[in-house]
């Protein structure tokens, strides 16, 4: 349903979106994961028409987004960063003002605003002025305003940004329930938010897809490596002399230090039951074992890795 | 035609949805009142000429105040983002705000007539200058709302659209004044008095529609407004 081919994107001399292709099937939920700043909300505006690219196509249901925007517009709703509304107005009159301009017949607009106000929980608002609604409900509003020609594809920027924790809860549930019949695609840099909601994620990081798959398999690239958790009540500087000579582990570092206990997160390969290993090292050395838990690698570790973040590096220089 | 007629019907309520609407008829109908009253009586004739030298002064502040918020605002806070991912084509939404403003000023307009009517219950006024001032009016505060909305489109700021659109109007009423044309070189001066607005109100004043005047103001606002397209279109390629 989406076809992106190569698609570059120049503001003067920074480059937003670099040499970028995917495509998108109906019946999923594309999530884009990347740091502020990634290039995530440059792709959603040329997908949606607002913005040109330099080079490259982009089709969405089979128009191309430049030759024959219309027609684009028409099979797309779209809910910008922080759901941008005219506060002057009223939230049924805006509703019909979309209505209007979304070409839906007369007849029907009363019942299709009647539907979006109930899917997105609107119902006690419908009475007041768009400013007087709270951060959430103009959300809602927003996410409202996109569905109401319930258009074959949803483009949704940073949906759950500056909502508080039950808000964040219903509108990814909104987004669950509305995936089950369209195409979303949704950008976050809150991580837990894709696994929770997407069936695949892109991640992008400087204008740059670095990963696309669902979470399972992006989950399963970062399994080259196995972190584990120790804490060990015994002498630091012997502890930590012990562990350099130790041939099994990758890397370590310290995470806690008091009372005598040091914790460590312990880097090395997997598959070699370090977990086990550990466990025998701190035996030997007549220490006593406080705290032993393997930790599983999580989308996370795979984020940080590929968007390269300060404590990726830490991470992976052994 | 359905999607001029959906931005007209937004925007005009939005005037009226807010203090704009209200306080600029309600000053404009105060201080053209003032102006021309405080003349009438000591003049004692039947006429209205002070009312209509002294609209395009007023005009001048308030048209640009109008028009300042039609683009503007709607990039400080981002709707225009919704709004131009809809489907709907940049001149349908350049023409849709331009009809709103219009209205609002033709709403402004016809309220004056009080002034008129006042005139001709008091005296007996000769109909046709009357006539071609409205007819003038009407022209004028066109071709100044479409320079106002092609300021707004190049800023995010409204108060940067309000003084360049008071400053590219004010330069075009007075660019065919005498003291203006006095000083320019004299290839130019014959592009300037074409120009220059305040010529051809003056020759509609006097009760005299002439094509030429008519051909000039439609420009004007064509003119604007296809540049007022222009600038939409090209933010899509930022």
């Amino acid at each position: 349903m989406i076809e992106v081919i190569n698609l570059t994107k120049r503001y003067g001399p920074t480059v937003a979106v670099d040499n970028v292709s995917f495509d998108a099937k109906a019946g999923e939920v594309l999530g884009f994961l990347g740091p502020n700043g990634a290039g995530k909300t440059t792709t959603m505006r040329i997908l949606t028409c607002y913005l040109s690219a330099d080079e490259g196509t982009a089709k969405v249901a089979g128009y191309d987004v430049f030759e024959e925007s219309i027609e684009v517009r028409k099979r797309i709703g779209y809910l910008p960063e922080s759901a941008p509304l005219y506060t002057d107005m009223g939230v049924i009159d805006y509703l019909k003002f979309i209505a209007q301009i979304r070409d839906i017949p007369k007849s029907q607009r009363s019942q299709r605003i009647k539907d979006v106000v109930d899917i997105c929980g609107l119902e006690k608002m419908i009475q007041k002025d768009v400013g007087e609604l709270s951060k959430g409900y103009r959300q809602r509003l927003g996410l409202a305003q996109s569905l109401i020609h319930d258009p074959p594809i949803l483009v949704l920027d940073e949906p759950t940004s500056g909502l508080d924790p039950n808000q964040i809860i219903e509108i990814r549930n909104l987004i669950r329930e509305i995936g089950k019949e369209k195409m979303i695609i949704f950008s976050t840099h809150i991580l837990p938010e894709v696994s929770a909601t997407c069936s695949r994620i892109l991640i992008i990081n400087d204008g740059q897809i670095v990963a696309n798959g669902t979470p399972d398999e992006l989950a399963g690239r970062a399994q080259g490596e196995e972190v584990v958790h120790i804490s060990i009540r015994g002498p630091r500087a012997e502890i930590e002399a012990k562990l350099e000579e130790l041939t099994l582990i990758s890397d370590f570092k310290r995470v806690k230090s008091d009372d005598g206990v040091c914790g460590y997160q312990i880097m090395s390969q997997k598959g070699k039951n370090t977990a086990e290993e550990l466990f025998h090292f701190v035996v030997q050395n007549h220490w006593s074992l406080t705290e032993l838990r393997q930790e599983a690698i999580s989308l996370e570790d795979v984020f940080r890795q590929l968007t390269g973040n300060e404590s990726a590096t830490q991470l992976t220089t052994p | 035609m359905n999607n001029i007629a959906a931005i007209f019907k937004k925007e005009f309520r939005s005037y009226f949805n807010s203090p704009i609407a209200y306080i600029f008829i309600t000053f404009f109908l105060a201080l053209s009142a003032w102006f021309f009253f405080r003349g009438f009586f000591l003049v004692g004739q039947a006429v209205m000429r002070g009312f209509f030298s002294w609209v395009p002064w007023i005009f001048l502040l308030f048209i640009p105040a109008v028009t300042m918020k039609l683009w503007a605002e709607e990039k400080k806070i981002g709707t225009v983002e919704i709004l131009m991912t809809l489907p709907i084509k940049d001149y349908e939404v350049v023409i849709g705000k331009y009809l709103a403003s219009f209205s609002l000023l033709g709403v402004t307009i016809l309220l004056s007539l009080s002034i008129p009517i006042t005139v001709a219950y008091l005296g007996e006024p000769d109909g046709g200058p009357i006539l071609g001032g409205y007819i003038g009016l009407f022209l004028m505060g066109a071709a100044y709302l479409s320079i106002g909305m092609f300021t707004s489109t190049i800023t995010e700021n409204q108060i940067i659209a309000f003084i360049l659109g008071i400053v590219m109007c004010f330069a075009l009423l007075i660019i065919g004044e005498d003291i203006v044309l006095f000083n320019a070189p004299n290839w130019i001066v014959p592009i300037f008095s074409y120009l220059g607005l305040g010529a051809h109100f003056s020759s509609i004043l006097r009760g005299v529609i002439d094509s030429r005047d008519l051909i000039y103001y439609f420009s004007v606002i064509g003119f604007f407004l296809y540049l007022s397209i222009l600038m939409v279109t090209v933010q899509k390629w930022r």
